[in-house]
């Protein structure tokens, strides 16, 4: 059960998180509760899984490169091939989707040449077609999600 | 734009601040780095947009936002760049990209949804085509279904800050 104190934390701090020595006391501040309960708070959320971390959002291919990459695989194979591809550290966000194309992941690497050598690797070790679609253009400013809680 | 210490920072944030009472001071410590020094380079990456933002990571489908749809589209070319900054006005979506078509693939723009269920969600995706105009081009809709692996992106080579976290 969320509490109101929860409901704040998810929904008003995804965006401009303090920037300060203290930042967990300056949401206290900011919500009239002290700098323990937003700490207890974020721990249970933290520890219920209804937040990933607390830090930034990179915007796609300024550190490293990225790319989106579908694959068509029998239904009966895709746990397997799935978590063959999971194993790679350089590929997150892994999902079946209703499609004939039904994985669907994101892989990230420092350079072009690591990104391909990954897909190369999926590729020999799966024994299925990558097809890969990096990124051409960004058109949405990620400011985060504003969540509806009414019934949370 | 980054030099070393900025990529350092920025690969040891990204794994997520510490939550205690002086976080900055703790990152700072793992880095050989003064507390102040990292909340000025933090600032400067912000200011700069290299962090889009900076706060809570919520997880969707924890938090009853189970019906997530991928929307690809196959649109003029021309009209990618509008038509994706219109799609991005919506609340309701959650990332929008243009990316390659490929033989056998012919979509060019995306979108996400991230609704409480599907009926919401395709609920929205038909005001997008009426109030954007996409109506007549073709699409097709990708709901999610089993989540293998759910992490943000950690760009660096290796693992030794990896951390899983499944959604």
């Amino acid at each position: 059960m969320l509490t109101p104190l929860h409901k704040h934390l998810l929904n008003d701090f995804q965006r401009d998180f303090p920037l300060s020595s203290r930042p967990y006391q300056d949401i206290a501040n900011t919500l009239g509760v002290s700098e323990d309960d937003v700490l207890s708070a974020l721990t249970e959320l933290n520890d219920n899984n209804f937040i990933s971390r607390i830090g930034p959002i990179i915007p796609p291919n300024h550190i490293g490169v990225s790319t989106l990459v579908a694959m068509a695989v029998p239904e009966q194979q895709l746990q397997a091939v799935a978590d063959k591809i999971s194993a790679y550290p350089e590929v997150n966000h892994n999902y079946e989707r209703e499609h004939t194309f039904n994985l669907w992941f994101v892989a990230v690497a420092s350079d072009e040449g690591h990104l391909q050598a990954v897909l190369d690797a999926i590729e020999q070790e799966t024994g299925f077609k990558t097809m890969s679609m990096p990124l051409v253009d960004d058109f949405f400013i990620d400011l985060g999600f504003k969540l509806d809680l009414h019934n949370a | 734009m980054l030099d070393a210490r900025d990529r350092q920072l920025l690969e040891l944030v990204q794994m997520g601040l510490p939550v205690c009472s002086k976080p900055y001071a703790e990152i700072g410590n793992t880095l050989a780095m003064p507390e102040f020094e990292v909340i000025e380079r933090l600032t400067r990456l912000k200011q700069k947009g290299l962090i889009k933002r900076m706060g809570v990571i919520v997880k969707h489908h924890q938090l009853g936002y189970r019906a997530n749809a991928m929307i690809v589209w196959s649109v003029p070319d021309n009209l990618v760049k509008q038509l994706g900054g219109h799609i991005s006005q919506f609340a309701f979506v959650t990332l929008c990209y243009q990316r390659p078509r490929q033989t056998g693939w012919p979509y060019n723009l995306y979108c996400m949804i991230h609704g409480k269920d599907r009926a919401t969600v395709l609920t929205q995706l038909d005001q997008l085509n009426a109030e954007c105009g996409l109506a007549g081009f073709d699409r097709e809709i990708l709901f999610s279904l089993r989540c293998f692996k759910q992490r943000g992106a950690i760009y660096q080579r290796g693992s030794g800050f990896s951390r899983e976290e499944r959604g």
